[in-house]
Order: structure tokens, then C-alpha cells, then sequence
């Protein structure tokens, strides 16, 4: 399995690069100008993780992240999950700049080859801001009734969670 | 939401501080996080940087054109009596492959351009209909082929190889894509747009 994961970026990179070789000119420009969308986007999220990444420290140092974990500590053996990704299990699909943060002070904790930090990392890479993506667009074409879509991205939300805890214990 | 969340968690920190006696911990992570969450984006900048580059040019070269056009059957399968050939279905198509190759700039345009056809074609434009719920699921619970900005923090804190979760961050977000899917079809079914 390890192998993918080796494989994987060098193995898109280069075949990104062969067929842009064949198919565009200017390649290194296209390069170059994506690289500067790419900061920009950057730039535009920096003031929102600085809000929270201090938050999150400020959370954690004063020990109320130790009580979060610990109150929801029955609900992460119920579900098999290591007790630390309860509190950013509840913030992910709310809110992806707080996701990120608790994220990192999450792998600065625990190191990211620990089993919180690898579920963490799992469950992170495997699903999304939900609430944010449906306001987003549902706002854009002015439906009022969203009818079930929460209930169905909420659901697969919850099992892909718990999912991650079991795909990381088979395959570490 | 996220101002009661974030105004929650420092007031919180107050709270507990007093009660923990950690004041001055609480203090010192004013600043400490403060200038932490600079890191965070230092690192992460570099990596955004190449990654978005990398991927113009698989936007430029069509490559994720080519992934649409190998999506459209499944596209077909997902969103039963929708006209393949159509706007709505081409707009979805680019969507996918781009929230698949982590191209958030160029997939939102697309989400909100196959809501639009997809707004078209309801019959009542208040009330999502069962092509749009499926539509927004399957961008709740997107698939990513290379999880980036978290292979960024994982190399950031010492991980080896940062991409050997890869294996099973695919096979969870595909089992939760199907998952959502599964939920919204069965329920599409059953509460049949009066």
C-alpha cells in the first residue's frame, strides 16, 4: 500500500507535464501564472487562520480543549475513534480555516504518524466544509428549501469519520 | 456560525484559564498562536505555489477535461434522465474533475454554474430539487486524488512520506461519496417532489 502513496505525486506531476509538453505552449508561463493564483488564494485565507490557529491555541492552553476532549471521550470509544479528533470532528464541516488549525496543533501534539494524528489527517483529507459549500450554493441560485441535503452529506460526513478511524487501523 | 464558534472558543479560554489558574498560559498563546498560524501559511504557501501551477497547466492541457469525459458515464449513472450532452451536465462534469485534481478556484465557478442549469431545469426554483441535492452531496463529500495542504502539514511536523495516507484517505472518501449518494437517492425516492 505504502507504494501508492510514493508513487502518487511524482506520478501525477509527470503526466501532467507530458501531456502539457503535447497539448499547450508556454508551459513554464502557465506554470508560473497558477503558482501566482496559487499565492493569492493564500493570501486571502491568512487573516482568517490567524484568527483561529490563535483561537485554537488560546483553547488549548487554558486546558478547555483537554475538557471538550475528554467529555466526548465516551462517544470516541463508542465510535472506535481516538478521543483527541473529537473536537475537530465537530469543527470540520463547519468551518475549513478552523479544521485547518485545529489540524496543526493537532500534529504539533501528537506528530502526524501517531493514530490520532493519522485519522486525523484521513478524516481531514476525505471530506469537506459542508455547511459552508451548501450555503454557498444553494445562495447562489436562491433555493429557500434545501429538502434532505444535509441529512444526506451529514450522514456520509459521520461515516466517512468513522471510516477513517477503521481504514487507518487496517492499513497501519 | 463561525463567529459564535470562534468568539466561543477565546471566551471559553478565558473561563477555563480563571478556573485552571493558566492565565498566563492563556496569555502567551495570544502570541504564540498568533505568530504560529504565520508558519502555518509560510508553509503551506510554497506548497500551494507549485501545486496550483502544476495543476494550470492540467487545466490548460485539458487534462481535466479528459477526466470529465471519463466521469460522464458514472455522471449518467448519478443523475438518472439528465441530459448527458446538456449544460448542466458538462458544468458537472468540470466540477468533479476539478474538486478530484483539488482545484477549488476552478471548481466552484463549475458548482455554480451546473446549480444555475440545474435551477433551470426545476420546476420549483424555491425548493432544491432532487438533481441538486444529489449535486451539492456530491460536493460535500468530494473525492481529492492528492490531499495536499495536508500532506503539507503532515511533512511540516517530520512525516517520512506525508502521502502514505493516501491509500486510505481514497478509499474513505469514496465509500463516504457513495455513502452520501445512497442517502440522497433513497431519499429523492421517497419524498417525491410534489
Amino acid at each position: 500500500m505504502n507504494i501508492i502513496g510514493s508513487y502518487a505525486v511524482p506520478l501525477v506531476i509527470s503526466a501532467i507535464l507530458i501531456a502539457g509538453l503535447f497539448r499547450t505552449n508556454g508551459m513554464f508561463g502557465q506554470f508560473t501564472s497558477g503558482a501566482l493564483d496559487g499565492m493569492k488564494v493564500l493570501m486571502r485565507i491568512v487573516p482568517s487562520l490567524v484568527g483561529l490557529i490563535t483561537a485554537v491555541e488560546m483553547f488549548k492552553a487554558s486546558g478547555a480543549l483537554d475538557v471538550l476532549t475528554f467529555s466526548l471521550s465516551p462517544v470516541a470509544s463508542f465510535l472506535h475513534l481516538p478521543k483527541e479528533i473529537m473536537p475537530l470532528m465537530i469543527l470540520r464541516p463547519i468551518s475549513g480555516g478552523g479544521a485547518v488549525a485545529m489540524l496543526d496543533r493537532l500534529l504539533s501534539s501528537y506528530g502526524p504518524n501517531s493514530l490520532a494524528g493519522r485519522v486525523a489527517c484521513v478524516m481531514c483529507g476525505s471530506s469537506e466544509t459542508t455547511f459552508y459549500t451548501t450555503t454557498l450554493y444553494y445562495g447562489a441560485v436562491g433555493v429557500k428549501k434545501i429538502r434532505h441535503t444535509l441529512v444526506a452529506a451529514l450522514i456520509a460526513d459521520f461515516c466517512g469519520m468513522v471510516i477513517s478511524g477503521i481504514a487507518v487501523n487496517l492499513l497501519f | 456560525m463561525l463567529d459564535y464558534i470562534w468568539a466561543a472558543m477565546m471566551l471559553l479560554s478565558f473561563i477555563f484559564g480563571m478556573m485552571n489558574g493558566r492565565m498566563d498560559e492563556v496569555t502567551g498563546a495570544v502570541f504564540s498562536g498568533s505568530a504560529s498560524a504565520i508558519d502555518v501559511c509560510i508553509s503551506l504557501l510554497g506548497t500551494m505555489c507549485f501545486w496550483s501551477g502544476i495543476m494550470k497547466i492540467a487545466e490548460s492541457s485539458g487534462v481535466s477535461r479528459a477526466i470529465g469525459r471519463v466521469l460522464s458515464p458514472l455522471i449518467k449513472l448519478i443523475f438518472p434522465g439528465l441530459d448527458t450532452k446538456g449544460a448542466a451536465a458538462n458544468a458537472i462534469c468540470m466540477n468533479v474533475s476539478a474538486n478530484m485534481l483539488g482545484l477549488g478556484n476552478a471548481a466552484t465557478p463549475f458548482g455554480l454554474e451546473a446549480m444555475k442549469q440545474l435551477s433551470a431545469l426545476n420546476p420549483s426554483p424555491l425548493k432544491a430539487s432532487n438533481y441538486m441535492i444529489t449535486f451539492v452531496v456530491l460536493n460535500t463529500s468530494s473525492v481529492q486524488i492528492i490531499p495536499t495542504t495536508i500532506a503539507m502539514l503532515r511533512s511540516k511536523y517530520g512525516a517520512a512520506n506525508p502521502m502514505d495516507i493516501m491509500p486510505a484517505v481514497w478509499i474513505t472518501s469514496i465509500l463516504s461519496l457513495v455513502i452520501g449518494l445512497a442517502v440522497a437517492m433513497v431519499l429523492n425516492k421517497r419524498r417525491v417532489q410534489s
